[in-house]
């Protein structure tokens, strides 16, 4: 059967490539989402600090020899202290400037933190190989799926909505929301809100690094590799609706389906199609497609 | 107003810093321009530089008693920066000779702001065949490969092979489009055919996508009409989801840089042209193993270029008794370059550099004998085949 | 006090015209493209608030314009110019009119998206030479009377040009519609209370800011003789947006400041770096000068965090 001239297993083989690609994009939006909605901060490190968490889980296999599925956790880690040091030392003392500020800051310290591992280890990149476990593929009838790639959609999924569960429905998240509400209300009841953003601007991080880790086997790892997706993932969050956590986690999904559709159809475009979405959609609904306006 | 003085100032204290020194007789100086930071930085850059210092130093340090100097930039990949640089290193400080490196823009505008002042222009890094056709100039030299060499190369090779059917992977901009047209002729005039191809925009991450596609078309080879980290990443998702068990992968455009960022098991199999490889006699071998002693990494085709290149040039210099320009290319014309970068090479009318192309695949990791040794030979194409004129050439230069 | 302003002002006149016997003109003509760049972007952001990711678009887009025209069309570099203006105005209208409707971060969202489209287009159309850019673009004389080719003619025309988009802003900022935009940038609802079409001025101050951006885009083109996708592209929006940080966003001069002292940046940041390691005795500093990048990173960091009134802030007060 013919759907658009395309075959249904050609078809379905595109769409689900283009869910893989759109969990990467769930999950680094999220992370945007988050500390966009609590600290009001355009992170424009975020891809910098994806491909940190992609450099550091090469570093530790190749100097340390630890392995992958250890680096899951410790690279986030890893940099999430670097987003609590960022934090504390520049992006605290920004907060009650114009939003720009931040979003300058955070260009800046990308820039800085590229040019640095480019300098030492240039721009071709390193290789990762896909750990053992993982390796291989799953003849899935209408295509080959490698299974690292079935891996890679599990993992964002699970983490995206453990996310999602714990800022909506624990109390945890309830001060979370009621900070990007009110903070000085949250403050005056006690909660040491300077300690909530300076950890949430780390989780936010952390999870673009998790991101990085899943990567890191699949795209070369290179220093410029998260500039390159930095801008469409600004374009999702805002798609989504700035603050909105489930509103970035299915504008993520949806945008890797449209991706993978275009890449069919009129491939040169795909990198661009967002951005046409994104012009649609804050035409007709300005606050995103599940934001509120601030 | 106090703003205004500043400015001044500031103007006054860079300039102050920038401007070179006058000297008692005018050095003879070669300006080298290429990407130093960026993309392209592995495949020239700093190692380019290294290359060229190696040159002079072997040269003797002088021609026709002047010190030889050398001036360095960094364009960045941008024409305006290329082409600025290029102008003031003529105009103010006296350089002689343009050395280019890699990216086509930017070699495209340097070398028309090097035949507007009448300098030499060498290029090692770029692929741009205009530069030797719509561009072409009597101060153009393309000197180490161009997309025509690269994808009659891969081409021929492959089709001599019995590998006949083919699909392409193009990055979706003109030096993509240039590789692929090229390559494409290759294949029909002998008998192949292109059964599709699959435009992808620059950068993207995820090939995944675009490799099933090349896959369901069933040709033999999957012909890479890309470079960079877009190579990279497309033989990557190739041998995850198993394209290279069904397709030949021929990169139309792979340094060995990249070959060894991919990784040897991800790697295997891939077939590239290049003009140049460290392993291919004792005088390769012999400059390679200086190089690597500096830079900590093998050089590649372009690196051997700029060494070559800047021998020939001041051997030329030497014999024609001159620095002028016109008197110098005239003797360039004359020579045939034999040395540790090719045998039988020789300038052309349109200003390419024809020498022979080889034809390369990478070995499996139980064929790596030492760090660096990926290739094995698969054949070689000699200067003419490889470098032929196109029929539709603009240039004029060839006509005389 | 008064009798020294005019003597300022005859001493710069003075020393503009007598810099490009002093310094390469080919690089003062950069800066100062790049100055009416800057200061057409401060225009929108310094005095009006509106912050737009997208202005590589007019820059670049009115570079290409200009060269089709002269290149392909034959026309002088003055009409060549002038059609390229118009073509930055009306790209101008087209974005700012559809990013008009939404405001703060939204709106430089949808500047950024409509100029990344733009520069899609760019790179599709086989007329814009792709990677390899449009070259070859004549000088031309002007008015068929002044040859450009040679840098002096073609370095005091750039000056006019550039001097007279300045006046023009200024006469804008002090102008009754200025003083609206300045209420605009401070309060907008109060504005709007006050009976205003905020939204006109907007989208009027939009325009002209294009139209400016595209003058530079154009000048430079035809200092050059190319164009590239670099000018068209994001990362020369950020550029410019640099540039109006470091020189002091919405002041007069900060924009030229802000411009010289990133174009010096970027020409010479290997000498600053040798320079630097000597003065200094580090010897990394060096290897600073492969990397553009970072020391552009630094001074970013550098200006957000200590410097936000920029070089020209540095003297004059905010007011």
């Amino acid at each position: 059967m013919e759907i658009f001239g395309l075959s249904t297993s050609a078809l379905l083989s595109q769409l689900l490539l283009g869910l893989v690609n759109g969990s990467f994009y769930a999950v680094l939006s999220l992370g945007l989402a988050i500390i966009f909605g609590l600290l009001n901060v355009i992170n424009f490190s975020h891809g910098a600090m994806f491909m940190l968490g992609a450099i550091v889980t090469w570093m530790a296999g190749q100097y340390f020899e630890i392995n992958y599925w250890v680096m899951l956790l410790l690279a986030p880690f890893i940099v999430g202290l670097l987003g609590i040091v960022i934090e504390r030392l520049f992006l605290r003392r920004l907060y009650q400037l114009d939003h720009l500020y931040g979003l300058l800051l955070t260009f800046g310290l990308t820039l800085f933190i590229e040019g640095v591992l480019r300098s030492i280890y240039g721009a071709s990149g390193l290789a990762y190989s896909t750990p053992e476990l993982l390796s291989g593929a799953t003849d899935l009838g209408f295509m080959v799926l490698p299974n690292y790639r079935a891996w890679a959609v599990f993992s964002s999924l699970t983490v995206c909505f453990v996310t999602w569960y714990v800022i909506e429905k624990t109390s945890i998240g309830s001060y979370l929301r009621a900070g990007t509400e009110n903070p000085k209300l949250v403050q005056a009841f006690g909660v040491n809100f300077p300690l909530m953003t300076t950890l949430t601007y780390g989780f936010g991080v952390a999870l673009a690094a998790f991101s990085g880790v899943l990567a890191a086997p699949i795209i070369q790892i290179s220093p410029l590799m998260g500039s390159n997706l930095i801008i469409t993932v600004f374009a999702v969050v805002v798609i989504g609706g700035m603050g909105s956590i489930m509103g970035s986690i299915l504008t993520g999904l949806g945008l890797g389906l449209v991706e993978g559709l275009t890449k069919v159809f009129y491939p040169q475009a795909s990198s661009t199609v967002v951005f046409a979405i994104m012009v649609i959609v804050l035409l007709f609904r300005p606050a995103g497609l599940f934001g509120r306006e601030k | 107003m106090r703003q205004t003085l500043i400015s001044m100032a500031a103007v006054a204290l860079f300039a102050v810093a920038g401007n070179a020194s006058a000297a008692d007789q005018p050095p003879l100086k070669i300006g080298f321009i290429t990407d130093m930071s960026g993309l392209y930085a592995d495949i020239d850059g700093q190692g380019g530089l290294e290359a060229i210092k190696m040159a002079v130093a072997d040269f003797g340090g002088t021609v026709l008693g002047r010190k030889i100097e050398i001036v360095s930039a960094d364009h960045q990949n941008k024409a305006d920066i290329a082409a600025s640089k290029t102008r003031e290193w003529i105009d103010q400080n006296g350089v002689n000779v343009i050395i280019g490196g890699t990216n086509s823009g930017t070699a495209l505008a340097t070398a028309k702001v090097a035949a507007e002042k009448k300098r030499i222009y060498i290029n090692n890094g770029a692929g741009t065949s205009a530069l030797t056709n719509e561009q072409c100039s009597p101060y153009t030299i393309h000197y180490t490969y161009d997309t025509i060499a690269m994808a009659n190369g891969s081409a021929k090779g492959l089709l001599d092979k019995g590998y006949k059917n083919w699909f392409f992977l193009t990055a979706d901009y003109a030096f993509g489009y240039a590789l692929e047209k090229d390559a494409s002729n290759v294949v029909l005039a002998n008998g192949g055919k292109v059964l599709g191809d699959v435009k992808h925009p620059l950068n993207a991450s995820d090939f995944s996508s675009y490799l099933l596609q090349a896959q369901s078309s069933k040709a033999q080879v999957l012909g890479l009409a890309n470079a960079g980290g877009d190579t990279i990443n497309s033989v990557k998702a190739a041998n995850e989801f198993g394209i290279t068990k069904t397709m030949k992968l021929a990169g139309l455009l792979v340094f060995i840089s990249d070959v060894h960022a991919i990784g040897i098991k991800n790697a295997q199999g891939l077939l590239a042209t290049t003009a140049w490889y460290w392993d291919q006699n004792d005088q390769t071998r012999k400059f390679a193993g200086r190089f690597m002693e500096k830079m900590k990494r093998m050089p590649g085709m372009v690196q051997a270029g700029d060494y070559s290149s800047t021998m020939t040039y001041l051997n030329a210099v030497k014999a024609a008794g001159t620095d002028d320009s016109d008197k110098v290319m005239e003797q360039l014309r004359k020579t045939k370059i034999n040395d540790m970068f090719t045998k039988n090479g020789y300038i052309r009318k349109d200003g390419t550099m024809v020498h022979d192309m080889y034809l390369y695949e990478v070995k499996s990791p139980a064929e790596v004998k030492s760090p660096w040794d990926y290739y094995k030979l698969v054949s070689s194409l000699s200067g003419e085949k490889a470098f032929a004129i196109p029929p539709d050439s603009k240039c004029a230069l060839l006509n005389k | 006090m008064k009798l020294a302003k005019p003597i300022i002002l005859l001493a710069s006149i003075g020393i503009a015209i007598a810099l490009p016997h002093f310094f390469y003109p080919i690089f003062l003509m950069k800066i100062l493209c790049f100055a009416l760049f800057a200061a057409a972007f401060n225009l929108l952001l310094g005095y009006t608030g509106l912050l737009s990711f997208g202005h590589a678009a007019f820059f670049g887009g009115a570079g290409y314009c200009a060269g089709y025209f002269m290149r392909d069309m034959g026309v002088g570099p003055a009409i060549g110019i002038t059609i390229a203006v118009l073509f930055a105005a009306a790209l101008g209208a087209l974005i700012g009119g559809l990013a008009i409707r939404r405001q703060g971060i939204y709106f430089s969202m949808i500047t950024l998206a409509l100029a990344q489209m733009f520069y899609f287009v760019c790179v599709q159309v086989p007329a814009s030479g792709g990677e390899d850019g449009f070259q070859g673009i004549p000088r031309g004389d002007l008015f068929g009377l002044i040859n450009l080719q040679n840098d002096l003619n073609l370095y005091y025309l750039i000056l006019c040009l550039t001097v007279a988009g300045f006046l023009f802003i200024k006469r804008i900022i002090s102008s009754p519609f200025g003083q609206i935009l300045k209420a605009i940038k401070e309060n907008e609802p109060r504005a709007i209370s006050l009976g205003y079409n905020v939204n006109r001025f907007k989208f009027l101050v939009f325009i002209l800011s294009a139209a400016l951006a595209g003058l530079a885009g154009s000048t430079q083109a035809l200092v050059l003789g190319f164009e590239t996708l670099t000018d068209a592209h994001w990362t020369m929006s950020g550029l410019v947006i640099l540039m109006t940080l470091v020189g002091g966003v919405g002041t007069m001069l900060g924009p030229f400041v802000g411009a010289l002292v990133i174009v010096l940046l970027e020409h010479r940041v290997g000498e600053i770096g040798s320079f630097l390691s000597q003065v200094t005795g580090i010897a990394w500093f060096n290897s600073l000068g492969e990397s553009v990048t970072i020391v552009t990173g630094l001074i970013f960091v550098f200006c957000v965090m200590a410097f936000r009134r920029g070089l020209v802030g540095l003297f004059i007060k905010q007011k």
